[in-house]
């Protein structure tokens, strides 16, 4: 799609006609995507402050090294590179919906929209599976000179500072022992709450893109001559890939 | 290509050009961008400890630079934003510009913080080295 070749001296605003060129469902569309883009953005730079603001905060590869069905195994940034490529390539399969939308090709709308459902579904399960691993996790911690085995909580962080290895050994525990200091109570929260906070709207969109598929496959789109909320949904799918590209970023990558 | 019709207000109708090789070249450079910061992040940890301060930042910054472009790509072909009328582009993008001066205050408040903390709002030096606990007898407080 190239920009359309409109011609200079165009008075936009002289009424009777959208200023920008575009339905108003669209514009509004964007105009919500940009209110859900700061209220995201204020929840990761919040989050970026409290991290800045204390000496000690989790690791990340320590604590998202868990891939399933992999057991133990120390595979940092594995599993959400995993879902970072199922969100994208859920991405991909919209635009194509969208394009084949344009051409009025109903059953190449109806194949690509199944297939950005399925990653949707896909992309929950996976965030289901890292939040249970989470909150079921079993991490030995130092509290009040005892060791208790903590998952990762809104109420818990297992993932303070080490116990140094005398401190260890004084305790009559092995020196290569894992054990840490409760951390900054904040992880859990905005763990939980970012990436719930995305994953519903991920589920909306799942919940979109299905009334979608409905629609297209009931013909309403081709009795009104346009697939455009096929585009608008895409815009609302794409802002979630989006969302979650900087989610990564901030909680698994930096 | 199409001979649709969206709602009355869209004067100019928007040519539907090009077919399906655009969008999955963005894909193939989205994958690519991706597995750059992957590799920079693994490079981060695993060369832990032993890379300066200021290479882990630049670092992070790079990996964030990258992630900006993904968001670039994102937005101006999946989302079509490139293909609209400038102004609407501009009404998208120019608020976002807030975000950065929204960072940049928000991570200095942050540090500015550890630091008023460290330092007992001025009172004490400095001691930022992690401080585990001596071992402690059940009971003791932390």
């Amino acid at each position: 799609m190239s920009t359309t070749t409109i011609p200079a001296g165009t008075k936009w605003w002289a009424g009777g006609k959208s200023p920008f060129n575009a339905s108003y469902g669209k514009v509004m569309m964007w105009y919500f995507l940009m209110s859900d883009a700061f209220t995201f953005g204020a929840f990761l730079i919040s989050y970026g402050t409290i991290r800045f603001s204390v000496n000690h905060w989790a690791d990340p590869n320590q604590v998202f090294n868990a891939f399933p069905f992999a057991g133990h195994a120390n595979l940092p940034l594995a599993f959400v590179s995993l879902m970072t490529f199922i969100l994208i390539f859920s991405s991909v399969t919209m635009v194509l919906a969208v394009h084949e939308g344009h051409k009025m090709n109903r059953k190449g709308v109806e194949k690509y929209m199944i297939l950005t459902i399925i990653g949707g579904i896909a992309f929950l399960a996976c965030q289901a599976w890292e939040w249970t691993h989470m909150i079921t996790g079993d991490h030995k911690v130092l509290v009040d000179g005892v060791i208790e085995e903590w998952g990762t909580t809104v109420t818990k962080n297992p993932w303070g500072v080490p116990v140094p290895p005398e401190t260890l050994t004084q305790m009559g525990l092995s020196a290569t022992e894992h054990v840490n200091t409760p951390g900054p109570i904040a992880f859990g929260g905005y763990f939980f709450g970012i990436t719930g906070f995305h994953g519903f709207h991920v589920l909306s969109g799942v919940v979109i893109n299905i009334i979608m598929y409905i629609k297209t496959k009931l013909g309403h789109f081709d009795q009104r001559g346009h697939y455009e909320m096929i585009e608008k949904a895409g815009l609302y799918w794409h802002f979630v890939d989006l969302v979650w590209v900087f989610v990564f970023l901030c909680f698994y990558l930096v | 290509m199409s001979a649709n019709t969206t709602s009355p207000e869209v004067t100019f109708q928007p040519e539907h050009t090009g077919g399906t090789k655009r969008i999955w070249k963005i894909f193939w450079v989205l994958s690519a961008l991706t597995i750059v910061e992957l590799g920079l992040g693994y490079f981060l940890y695993g060369m832990g400890n032993s890379i300066g301060y200021m290479t882990i930042i630049s670092t992070k910054i790079v990996i964030g630079l990258l992630t900006l472009a993904k968001a670039y790509y994102i937005v101006s072909v999946f989302m079509h934003l490139g293909d609209e009328v400038r102004n609407l582009i501009m009404t998208i993008v120019v608020p976002l510009i807030l975000f950065v001066w929204f960072i940049i205050a928000f991570l200095a408040d942050g540090e500015s913080w550890k630091k008023l903390r460290n330092t007992n709002a001025g009172s004490i030096p400095d001691v930022t080295e992690k401080v585990a606990p001596a071992a402690v007898n059940p009971g003791d407080k932390k």
